[in-house]
């Protein structure tokens, strides 16, 4: 049978593909009834509790982490306390918040206000992609659309709850979707992330407690309300549960969005879904959680979607969901040093490892996929990355404030692992007649 | 160019919405480049004074953030993304392509990008922040000529409001 999506969070938009960002078609479609079964027959703690923490569902920023039980971790009786909506998405070929944007911004209102209400919090911040324009034009008049209604503001749908929610774009960084360089950059600072304790539940927007979620994840929150954390933790697998939205790209038939039931192989998704890899071609490699994750092989395609499962039996994870598929035409060394540029441009240099390390490797993996590397390249670059993360094992140790210092190390791991003969080859054949060459930018 | 008396009106509200002034930084640079095109010295000392906060403050904050232009670029700021996923589908060859087509072009400034977290339409680029993708260098070209002359409205630089 035919693999198929499994479509929750991106039902409403791809049914109703002309109009899904405007209130009315929204509201016909039923937006806000979640909002009002929320804050007229549920608790705060009910929500948490008997809905989100129920339901399973896991960030989908990157991290994975337990949503209701980042929720219950707000010191009790310390207010005000925030939400912090994470719509930075700018991590390498993930672009499925960007379509929750613009394409169905009242469902992520909803799961704002929800949320808000569950966590006890008056104010939250959007904190936008400042490239997404378009997403701006349709948050802002989404969410003017959304006070006029009553679903935002003061003492929403009779209630008595009340909530600003605050639309807040950003200028350009990476490291600004760290929740803690996001915090940073919502107070008009550089954002350099925080070390860790104390956490943003504890102390996190001008110091008080403050719960970051991503778009994805806050967007999925109506659906648990609306059909129950049971039933939402019936779908999915294991600890993975309910539907996740992939974004594929790269050498593949039809790149884009898919929302699928965890549990569901690589290999439908990639081949199901995406139509497999361009013009007949062969499968090289894939990235299977966005830069920040170590890179799988086609041997690995009929693994299944599980978060807990890529991450102890492959040693990768899946991140964001950003599935990048390169055919057989693909040099892995230019993949690694462009991801290396990456960070390297990206590295806010906050600590010695990454700032420094991310350059390193930047300028060696460029001479080796440039004609001019050296045969001991490769055990180079894992020997000064073993600074940046010791042990160089899947799950990453950190030497750094925030996850992008050992991020810089998956692209170097993945080619020892993977690339290493086809790599010494390679070198010794660049090394040969050593004429004399610039071997440092 | 200060605030137009408008736009200080827009800067008071929009300080207004946050608990600590401060976090205006951000909003307020974006609000300078949206009316000059891009963030002067004076529009970061006039944000400062708005703020109660000292110049080298907000240059601190604005020089971190790669949207902002600290020096005047063209009326179009074109965005072309190299990233993976447009690496492998020519994204440098038409980033390359765009350079050398407008290198003495005064109202057109090129720029290589991250990803744009639009890697289904690779390769992809902007144009004052709107998207287009999958483009060939010619079609780019194209694209961007129309907005040159006028009969596709480009958006204010820094990504802002259109109407
Ligand atoms: C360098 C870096 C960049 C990140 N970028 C994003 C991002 O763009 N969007 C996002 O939701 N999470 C991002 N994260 C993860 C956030 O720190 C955080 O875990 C997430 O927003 C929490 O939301 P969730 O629990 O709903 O997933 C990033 C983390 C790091 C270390
Ligand atoms: S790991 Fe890198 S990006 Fe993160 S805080 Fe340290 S220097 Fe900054
Ligand atoms: S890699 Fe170019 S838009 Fe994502």
């Amino acid at each position: 049978m035919a693999p198929k999506e499994t479509r929750i969070v991106t039902k409403f938009l791809h049914e109703h593909p002309d109009d899904s960002w405007t209130i009315d078609a929204a509201v016909a479609n039923g937006a806000y009834k979640s909002l009002r079964k929320a804050l007229t027959e549920m608790t705060p703690e009910q929500i948490m509790n008997e809905q989100v923490k129920a339901s399973g569902l896991r960030g989908r920023g990157g991290a994975g982490f337990g949503t209701g039980q980042k929720w219950s971790f707000l010191p009790k009786d310390v207010f005000p306390r925030y939400l912090a909506v994470n719509a930075d998405e700018g991590e390498p070929s993930t672009f499925k918040d960007h379509m929750l944007v613009e394409r169905d911004p009242h469902q992520l209102i909803e799961g704002i206000v929800i949320t808000a209400f569950a966590i006890e919090a008056h104010v939250a911040f959007i904190y936008l992609r400042g490239e997404f324009a378009l997403g701006a034009d349709r948050l802002e008049r989404a969410l003017a659309d959304a006070y006029a209604r009553h679903f935002v503001g003061n003492n929403i749908l009779d209630s008595g709850f009340d909530l600003e929610i605050v639309l807040h774009r950003g200028a350009g960084a990476y490291v600004a979707g760290d929740e803690t360089g996001l915090l940073e950059s919502l107070e008009g600072e550089r954002a350099l992330p925080r070390i860790k304790p104390p956490f943003p539940a504890v102390q996190g927007l001008y110091a008080q407690p403050t719960v970051v979620n991503n778009v994805e994840t806050l967007s999925t929150v109506p659906h648990v309300i609306s059909r129950g954390g049971e039933w939402y933790a019936g779908l999915g697998v294991n600890r993975s549960t309910g539907t996740r939205i992939f974004s594929v790209s790269g050498h593949v038939e039809r790149p884009g969005n898919y929302e699928v039931e965890l549990g569901m192989t690589f290999r439908d998704l990639i081949e199901g879904l995406a139509g497999g890899v361009r013009g007949g071609k062969q499968l090289k490699f894939f990235i299977p959680g966005g830069a920040s994750s170590p890179w799988l092989l086609p041997e690995h395609l009929d693994s299944p979607l599980d978060m807990d499962y890529v991450q102890n039996d492959l040693k990768s994870m899946l991140g964001s969901g950003a599935v990048m598929v390169f055919d057989e035409t693909v040099d892995p060394l230019l993949v690694a040093w462009r991801l290396s540029k990456f960070f390297a441009h990206e590295s806010c240099g906050k600590c010695t490892p990454c700032r420094e390390g991310s350059s390193w490797i930047e300028r060696v993996l460029y001479r080796m996929s440039h004609g001019e590397g050296r045969p001991e390249d490769l055990d180079l670059l894992l020997d000064f990355g073993d600074n940046i993360v010791p042990g160089l094992n899947a799950p990453f140790a950190q030497t750094t404030i925030c996850a992008l210092g050992p991020s810089t190390m998956s692209p170097v791991v993945s080619l020892g692992r993977w690339f290493r003969d086809e790599i010494d080859e390679r070198m010794r054949a660049q090394a040969e007649p050593t004429a004399t060459k610039v071997l440092i930018r | 160019m200060p605030f137009t008396d408008a736009n200080v009106i827009k800067a008071r509200a929009i300080i207004a919405r946050y608990p600590h002034a401060k976090s205006a930084v951000l909003p307020l640079l974006h609000l300078a480049q949206d009316q000059d095109g891009w963030v002067s010295r004076d529009a970061m000392e006039e944000v400062a004074a708005l703020l109660h906060i000292e110049p080298a403050q907000v240059l601190g904050t604005c020089s971190f953030y790669t949207m902002y232009k600290r020096e005047p670029v063209g009326r179009l700021v074109v965005s072309v993304c190299t990233n993976v996923s447009c690496l492998v589908n020519q994204g440098p060859e038409l980033l390359a392509a765009l350079r050398a087509r407008y290198a003495g072009d005064d109202d057109v400034f090129v720029e290589e990008v991250e990803c744009l977290a639009a890697c289904d339409l690779a390769p992809v680029l902007q144009v004052n922040y709107d998207y287009h993708g999958p483009v060939t260098p010619d079609a780019a070209a194209t694209v961007i000529d129309e907005y040159k002359a006028g009969t596709r409205v480009a958006r204010t630089v820094s990504g802002g409001r259109v109407a």
